[in-house]
């Protein structure tokens, strides 16, 4: 059997990394055009409920809906840049929190509108179900799965970011906005498609988390703290940052709940408070 | 209107009273006439504009954007409740302590918060906020975490008025304090205090160099928000005899903030305006599909965002001044 140490252990990382895929994306956007959106978990939520309906009511196989949660999200993130967001690039953060906020309220009723309220089940295929001994170890299929997607990712992002021209362009903006403009970058384009990305990687997260935490309406607003926590702990536009933050979160949230449940959410809370004001650009930040 | 000559004639001719808004305070006693069934919903509109107001000091006219604002609302719930359960009911007092608490919270809360800036200020007022949250639901011996806080009874205001069914008593009284912190805080802004806040507001560096030292303006805005939160606060506690969880909620700080936009922040009229149209909406609503009022609150607040950035009254008066520039 399982050692409970190392079983939390497990199931925290497994959890971080659910959060990770999860708030990589606000990460990288807070980071370049210093947005803050509160919609970004609504995104998630449209991806979790695409998958869910392909998966349901069209009998997809699970993984193939993967890719179209992680499309839809990415489309309709980037119509929303194109109608609203743009507009408040400049605009102070209590503009661009009040209207983010509203379209994470509007995805809220429209989903429960739509899909009802109750908690929707996913079927995973036979090959992510059970779990398998390793040393005498069991551990979750799913979320052996888990780490293994959010490890492609982050490969996959660090990699584009350090070797392409595009991720070059990118850091770029990050640095240096005004100077990265000097030099000829569009970076309303490059913001665009980061956003796409970073609205897809979360859609992505949405369809993940179905079956460890399951999906309902109010998805939005109760992963936007986890998130937020994950992003402002780990510093903005930090991979890597998210990355630390986001085991950190997974394993203490694990931990907590399964050592002093009494705490409830109040340690991650306090964790995020305590970093805040130690600095206040979080772990990883560099502004 | 004439360009001031000096700030103190400026100062003097913004604290002039309007006509208009003669008329709007004798329109808050209509509802002792014209709407007797509702004079509840009257005492909750008076209690949240109160709320709505607090938070205005800081956001309206300091800049401050609040995330957690009713973490100071349920300190003044809370102990105006607890005070009464353990025997003292008598009102007024009960007020009085209620806002000092929540203003020494929010005084010690106030060094954290002049602090920082921007996105992580978001995220601490955030953070605060749900922390306030996880306490009280967790002491669960002394507040009654989920199910309430049961057992609050409260005196007779001055050992005469009683707090009846219909709410009379509760209206009175509700929009009595509400009329004498609006005067307070119409005095506060119209100050050379509340002129350097809104300095503040526009320019949070360049305060320092003309020798109003933001951090400093910043804490007694914050502490003053913070007493009249827990004021507000304690009159529902003490108005409905009851403290619910609700009250330091995170839901709570959003509408707050979203009827202090709807009306128009930075304006004093601002939280009263929006705090009126929200609640009376909701009272609508709420019968017919409570699920889908975020629907319509999302909507709003996009459309004050995108079409009408300074709320309900900053649309009037730009119409007013283009009017009148005909």
């Amino acid at each position: 059997m399982l050692p409970p140490v190392l079983g939390v252990l497990f199931d925290g990382v497994a959890y971080g990394m659910l959060l990770f895929v999860l708030s990589v994306g606000l990460s990288v956007t807070l980071g370049l055009m210093n947005f803050v959106n509160l919609a970004h978990c609504a995104f998630a939520m449209l991806g979790g409920y695409v998958s869910i309906t392909l998966a349901n009511d069209f009998r997809w196989p699970f993984l193939a809906t993967l890719p179209m949660a992680f499309a839809a999200a990415a489309i309709v993130s980037v119509a929303l840049e194109r109608v609203l967001y743009r507009r408040l690039y400049r605009a102070s953060d209590l503009d661009q929190v009040l209207l983010t906020i509203g379209l994470a309220f509007i995805s809220v009723s429209v989903a429960a509108y739509i899909f009802g309220t109750a908690n929707q089940p996913i079927e995973t295929p036979e090959l992510l179900r059970g779990s398998i001994d390793l040393l005498g170890i069991g551990l979750g299929k799913y979320r052996l799965f888990l780490i293994g997607v959010a490890l492609a990712v982050t490969m996959l992002l660090v990699a584009g970011l350090e070797y392409t021209r595009f991720g070059a362009q990118v850091r770029a903006a990050v640095d240096n906005q005004r100077m990265a403009r000097g030099l000829g970058i569009d970076v309303d384009r490059t913001f665009a498609s980061t956003f796409a990305l970073g609205s897809g990687l979360a859609g992505l997260g949405g369809a993940l988390a179905i079956e460890i935490v399951g999906l309902d309406p109010n998805f939005a607003f109760t992963y936007l703290v986890y998130v937020l926590i994950i992003v402002s702990v780990g510093g903005l536009g930090s991979i890597a940052g998210s990355f630390i933050a986001a085991i950190l979160i997974g394993v203490s949230d694990v931990a907590g709940k399964y050592y002093a449940p009494e705490l409830g959410a109040f340690l991650i809370y306090l964790v995020m408070v305590a970093v805040l004001m130690w600095r206040p650009a979080g772990l990883f930040g560099r502004r | 209107m004439s360009v001031a000559a000096t700030p103190q004639q400026y100062l003097q001719a913004q604290s002039r009273w309007h006509p208009l808004e003669i008329a709007f305070w004798l329109a808050t006693l209509l509802p002792f006439v014209l709407f007797p069934n509702y004079l509840s919903l009257a005492s909750q509109i008076a209690i949240t504009a109160l709320f709505a107001l607090s938070l205005d000091l800081i956001l309206g006219y300091a800049g401050i954007v609040s995330l957690g604002h009713a973490a100071f609302f349920g300190i003044g719930a809370y102990t105006a409740g607890l005070i009464s359960k353990f025997g003292w009911g008598e009102p007024l007092t009960g007020l009085i302590l209620a806002a000092a608490i929540a203003g020494l919270v929010g005084f010690a809360v106030s060094f954290i918060i002049s602090r920082f800036r921007h996105f992580t200020l978001i995220m601490i007022t955030l953070g605060l906020g749900l922390l306030a949250f996880e306490a009280a639901n967790r002491a669960h011996w002394l507040t009654g975490g989920s199910d309430g806080l049961q057992g609050v009874s409260i005196w007779p205001v001055l050992g005469v008025f009683k707090f009846d069914l219909y709410g009379y008593t509760a209206y009175a009284y509700s929009l009595a304090m509400l009329f004498v912190v609006f005067l307070g805080a119409r005095r506060l802004v119209n100050s050379p205090f509340g002129l350097a806040l809104r300095g503040i507001r526009e320019n949070w560096v360049r305060m320092p160099a003309i020798g109003a030292d933001s951090r400093a303006h910043i804490r007694k805005a914050f502490t003053l928000a913070a007493a009249v939160a827990g004021l507000a606060g304690a009159l529902l506690a003490q108005t409905t005899e009851n403290v619910s969880l609700e009250s330091i909620s995170f839901q709570r700080s959003a509408d707050v903030l979203v009827m202090l936009v709807l009306g128009g922040a930075g304006r004093l009229y601002g939280g009263l305006i929006g705090a009126t149209i929200f609640m009376v909406a909701r009272d609508q609503f709420s019968g017919i599909a409570p699920q889908y009022w975020y629907f319509w609150i999302g909507v709003l607040l996009v459309t004050v965002v995108m079409v009408l950035p300074n709320g309900i009254l900053g649309g009037l008066s730009a119409l007013y001044t283009r009017w009148r520039a005909r």
